[in-house]
């Protein structure tokens, strides 16, 4: 079985993690760039995170025979904050990177004015960099919020094919399929959705255009997700191609779209086992 | 390793030998732009908006030529451009990982004298082996310092970078007794803890005797316990 974890902040995570990922299937993810827990205070401490997502992160994600890519942007919770905002500016000379598969996270927290103009701004870098858009929906108020950034993705010059929009659950389910976007789904222990009402929603709406991701982080969450849904779809009666559908050719197709995946990774050091992130000055 | 613009020719299908072709001329235009303004002072250019074209080809060289060329694709438009100090600087500074290698990989081909040291200096501190094994090259050979040379080569033991990547390894060695110091302690330190000593350690050390046959003391006896997974 072959996975692409389409959404997971590796970051946050260790080097068990990976192996375990490893383990379990997968071969390839996207990390979004997107809030940290704490608050950032200046764009440069942006660009040491972005720069990471470009540097370090792939080469120990490669360390265990994994391919990363990213998506940057300025994420909606930072948006508001006005020591933030120039990060937007800097934008243009990341989004040529080579790993760059999206603009993402995007979309909306609290649906400000500061929101609408950091989304519909990052909409357009996307349309001018010809990549797709990664959208986070909000947690609060959802279904409105998934409403309003439908209509900001239209009135944008980036069609919907072009989008994904994630943390999707039952109740906005419909109104994104509708719209053209892609869907995606973010599986958690106890928040968001689990794996057996992804399944319901696979029942429902089909194995086209939706994506499962494990949205893994520094809060509770389960990298191992995106394999607990595939076994799920198989007890459920879906068929290996259905779950390689939703666990790879989906994501691949998607992400294919900014003409930027290589999904072959270079083989790791061969000194290296796969195993080893090895410490300088030890 | 790099590939000349010849063998990239042979080997590059037409759509990116185009591609490549008009980014070499937008690099030697550039330079050729410098070179004709050299003496008038103006601002360098510094963000997205100000860098030469040719430096958004060195970000895509990748996609464009081949993950497997674009080392060699991005040196190639270092050297047309003979990219400056505040250039070579810059594309390492805001570059990925792969970006920064083809700087480092390219240094000593481009008119810098030492004033490239720093971005060295950077990349040894990373713990990424692309960026180690590509700092210590021609350039770190003629211009890092004793002390930072030795720290260079330790580094490549530590994280497994093999030390043929070190240029001119055999001739900075030779008879520096203060590496081949270095050298048995680290040897002591891992035969202290049951792990092998790397057998580049030896290597290194072998390279530290004196040209003229002195005497050099042999390396810490090896132990036959496997060394353990996790790191080494």
């Amino acid at each position: 079985m072959r996975i692409f974890d389409p959404h997971i902040h590796m970051t946050s995570r260790t080097t068990d993690d990976y192996r375990a990922m490893y383990d379990a299937g997968v071969r390839a993810l996207v990390e979004p760039s997107f809030w940290l827990g704490q608050p950032r205070t200046s764009p440069a401490s942006f660009f040491d995170y972005f720069d990471a997502l470009l540097g370090w992160e792939p080469f120990r994600a490669s360390q265990y025979g994994i391919a990363h890519h990213c998506t940057l942007a300025l994420n909606p919770k930072e948006a508001n904050d006005p020591r933030c905002t120039p990060v937007l500016d800097a934008l243009p000379r990341y989004l040529v990177k080579d790993s760059v598969v999206a603009v993402g996270e995007i979309g909306y927290d609290s649906m400000t004015p500061a929101e609408d103009h950091a989304l519909a701004a990052q909409l357009q870098l996307a349309a001018d960099h010809g990549l797709p858009a990664l959208v986070h929906t909000p947690h609060r108020d959802k279904l409105a919020g998934l409403h309003r950034t439908i209509d900001v993705i239209r009135e944008s010059n980036l069609p919907p094919e072009d989008v994904l929009l994630d943390h999707l659950n039952e109740t906005t389910v419909k109104a994104a399929t509708d719209s053209g976007c892609w869907a995606g789904f973010s599986i958690y222990p106890d928040t968001k959705m689990d794996e057996d009402r992804m399944v319901t929603i696979l029942q429902n709406h089909g194995t086209e255009k939706i994506l499962v991701n494990s949205a893994a982080d520094w809060g509770k969450s389960d990298p191992l997700k995106t394999r607990k849904v595939a076994d799920a779809m198989l007890k459920a009666g879906f068929t290996e191609d259905d779950v390689d559908q939703v666990l790879w050719r989906n994501p691949v197709a998607f992400y294919g779209r900014s003409g930027r995946l290589q999904l072959d990774v270079l083989a790791p050091d061969p000194l290296h086992e796969g195993n080893s992130i090895l410490r300088g000055g030890e | 390793m790099l590939k000349s613009r010849k063998e990239l020719d042979a080997e590059l299908g037409g759509a990116a030998r185009a591609w490549l072709d008009e980014a070499l001329a937008e690099a030697a235009h550039d330079a050729a732009r410098t070179e004709a303004t050299h003496d008038a002072p103006g601002p360098e250019a510094t963000g997205p908006c100000t860098s030469p074209p040719w430096e958004l080809r060195y970000a895509a060289a990748g996609r464009h030529c081949g993950l497997e060329h674009a080392d060699s694709v991005r040196s190639l438009l270092l050297v047309e451009a003979r990219a400056s100090l505040p250039s070579v600087t810059r594309l390492y500074e805001q570059g990925t990982a792969a970006e920064r290698r083809a700087v480092l990989l390219t240094l000593h081909r481009l008119d810098l004298g030492d004033t490239a040291v720093p971005l060295v200096e950077d990349a040894l501190r990373a713990n990424d082996t692309r960026l180690v094994s590509a700092a210590v090259g021609p350039y770190a050979a003629d211009h890092l310092d004793p002390h930072a040379w030795r720290h260079a080569v330790l580094k490549c033991l530590f994280t497994e970078v093999p030390v043929a990547a070190v240029a001119r390894l055999s001739h900075r060695a030779r008879g520096d007794a203060e590496l081949a110091r270095m050298l048995g302690d680290l040897a002591a330190e891992r035969t202290a803890a049951g792990r092998t000593v790397p057998e580049d350690l030896r290597t290194v050390l072998a390279l530290t005797a004196p040209a003229e046959g002195a005497q050099q003391a042999p390396p810490t006896a090896a132990p036959a316990a496997p060394a353990p997974t996790e790191e080494s």
